[in-house]
């Protein structure tokens, strides 16, 4: 494999892994914030 | 502060006084971890001289995790842990205290190692004072850090198997450090072993510093 | 986004904004930091040009460097940060930056071993090397993952804040431990690296490595406010549920005494109450 394979590599994984943590994060805050009252969800 | 660490070392060094099971179970089960070391690095080859000294501080390191596994397993039965809190003694001499028996039961240990190295391995022992300053660094560091996680653990479900996780990666610097400095030992180049000393002794001050700043907060919780 | 607020009719009444953890600074923010990916990504693979030495192996640093530093100082200082917050004033605010920034901070150190090992394979020919820098980097990931697996292990939050807090501490503090001893340890192994202060670097480089270290930060802010309102909904809906688990019990034990009283005379069992509970919990 030449140089630009692991360039290719690393870009993809990282964008999978970020991509992921950040949907999850996303959905979750989502979903719980169902549960919380609005009072006390104080940021919007 | 310091009175309150004489009572409750001299409470486990006499709890283990009559339980023995340092001498039974933990010092026995180092001799094993010398044995293993013999069995997977092939003895004739000279590479158990050669790596003597880090297989002696991995060796330590895992006594360590038993020691403070058992310095805890004391205080679960009968609410040792409520009965320490509830004492009034000064959180720090809790630390020191409890640091301190493990600091004597190591060094024990210790010396039970460098004698099986001597003689299972054929290490040539020199430069003795230094092998001296930095082991008895390298233990308070590794006895420092290990209460404190030791106590971080405690009572949990999850203790045994939480508790290397914890502990291992952080004394990261002990084993370097004290491998280093045992390795120069015993190559006679002592000039090299000290810079190392320097560092064992910067994190055993550090975690002693911090752990009793810190204990306050572990001795808290139930 | 209607449909989705219907279930509590207490929102639907109020007319409050959508669910989640938005608001127009992190909707504002992220917005931003799209544009600064897209942007970063033209720089890094596109625009600059390939190193003298490493070719087009240098694009993974504009990926791993950034992360390096974004996950190993700033998420780690904030991890010190919050830790040293919470044991100072006991708040749940230094708690739950100090688990933000450690979750983040784990992720992003994960990722920078990750490209940190392509980046070596072409370049040193080898995935790992014992380089001081992903020695103490590999070290810092298994602290990070030590501090994740205790705050996982304890419920009760007072107990999980305090012991997480020390953790967070401790950890924080070995890293420059760490690092002097890696740096002694493999003294005289010197390795390819970039130095961005090199003023041989071509500018759009030198650029293009500062725009990624920008990218990264405000990505990092981004998540960081997201997760971080994650773990106080987290928080909120522990003590709520304990609270309406309590208020339950209260409400089946009332019954017993008052239960000859008739349904209109509510506020009489409502006096017995604690009195009833206590006693139920003392019990128990």
């Amino acid at each position: 494999m030449n140089a630009t394979a692991y360039v290719a590599i690393g870009y993809g994984l990282s964008a999978i892994a970020l991509i992921t943590y950040t949907w999850r994060v996303l959905t979750r805050g989502r979903r719980v914030s169902a549960e919380v009252p609005e009072e006390r969800r104080r940021w919007m | 502060m310091f009175r309150d660490a004489w009572l409750v070392a001299g409470k486990d060094l006499r709890i283990e006084a009559r339980s023995k099971v340092v001498l039974n179970q933990i010092g026995p089960f180092s001799l094993v971890v010398l044995l293993l070391f013999a069995f997977a690095l092939d003895p004739d080859r000279g590479f158990l001289q050669e790596a003597t000294p880090g297989l002696f501080w991995i060796a330590v390191l895992l006594s360590t995790l038993v020691v403070i596994q058992r310095s805890y397993a004391l205080e679960a039965v009968d609410a040792g842990r409520d009965a320490l809190r509830l004492s009034g003694l000064d959180p720090a001499g809790v630390f020191l205290g409890k640091a301190g028996a493990a600091f004597v039961v190591l060094v024990v240990l210790e010396v039970g190692l460098v004698v099986g190295v001597r003689l299972m391995y054929g290490a040539p022992l020199r430069g003795w004072l230094l092998l001296l300053v930095a082991g008895t660094t390298a233990t308070v560091g590794l006895v420092a850090a290990g209460t404190i996680y030791g106590a971080l653990a405690a009572g949990l479900r999850v203790r045994e198997t939480l508790l290397p996780l914890l502990f291992l990666p952080v004394v990261a610097p002990v084993m370097i450090g004290g491998t280093r400095a045992f390795g120069a030992a015993l190559d006679g180049s002592s000039a090299e072993g000290w810079r190392w000393c320097g560092l064992l002794g910067t994190f055993a001050v550090a975690y002693l510093a911090l752990g009793m700043l810190l204990f306050e907060s572990l001795l808290e919780d139930s | 986004m209607t449909t989705t607020v219907q279930p509590t009719a207490s929102r639907a009444a109020g007319g409050a904004g959508p669910l989640g953890t938005g608001s127009r600074f992190t909707r504002v923010l992220g917005i931003v930091v799209l544009v600064m990916v897209a942007f970063q990504l033209a720089l890094a693979l596109w625009w600059s040009p390939p190193e003298l030495l490493q070719g087009q192996a240098v694009r993974l640093f504009y990926l791993h460097v950034p992360m390096a530093i974004t996950g190993g100082y700033l998420a780690v200082g904030l991890l010190a940060v919050g830790s040293i917050g919470y044991l100072w004033k006991r708040t749940p605010f230094w708690d739950l930056l100090a688990a933000s920034a450690g979750e983040l901070a784990l992720l992003f150190t994960g990722l920078t071993l990750l490209t940190g090992s392509l980046w070596g394979r072409p370049v040193w020919g080898t995935y790992w090397e014992w380089d001081p820098r992903l020695t103490l980097t590999a070290v810092l990931f298994l602290l990070l993952v030590g501090y994740r697996a205790m705050r996982n292990a304890i419920t009760d939050p007072d107990v999980r804040a305090r012991r997480s807090a020390v953790i967070g501490l401790l950890a924080a503090a070995d890293v420059p431990l760490v690092r002097l001893s890696v740096d002694w340890w493999r003294g005289l192994h010197q390795t390819t690296t970039l130095n961005p202060l090199d003023p041989e670097l071509d500018g759009l480089m030198l650029f293009t490595f500062f725009f990624s270290m920008v990218t990264f930060a405000a990505l990092f802010l981004w998540l960081l406010v997201h997760r971080f309102r994650l773990a106080w909904l987290d928080e909120q809906v522990a003590a709520h549920g304990l609270q309406d688990a309590i208020a339950e019990r209260r409400r089946e034990a009332a019954p017993a005494p008052a239960a000859p009283s008739a349904a209109g005379e509510a506020p009489a069992p409502r006096v017995a109450d604690p009195a009833v509970a206590d006693a139920a919990g003392g019990a128990s």
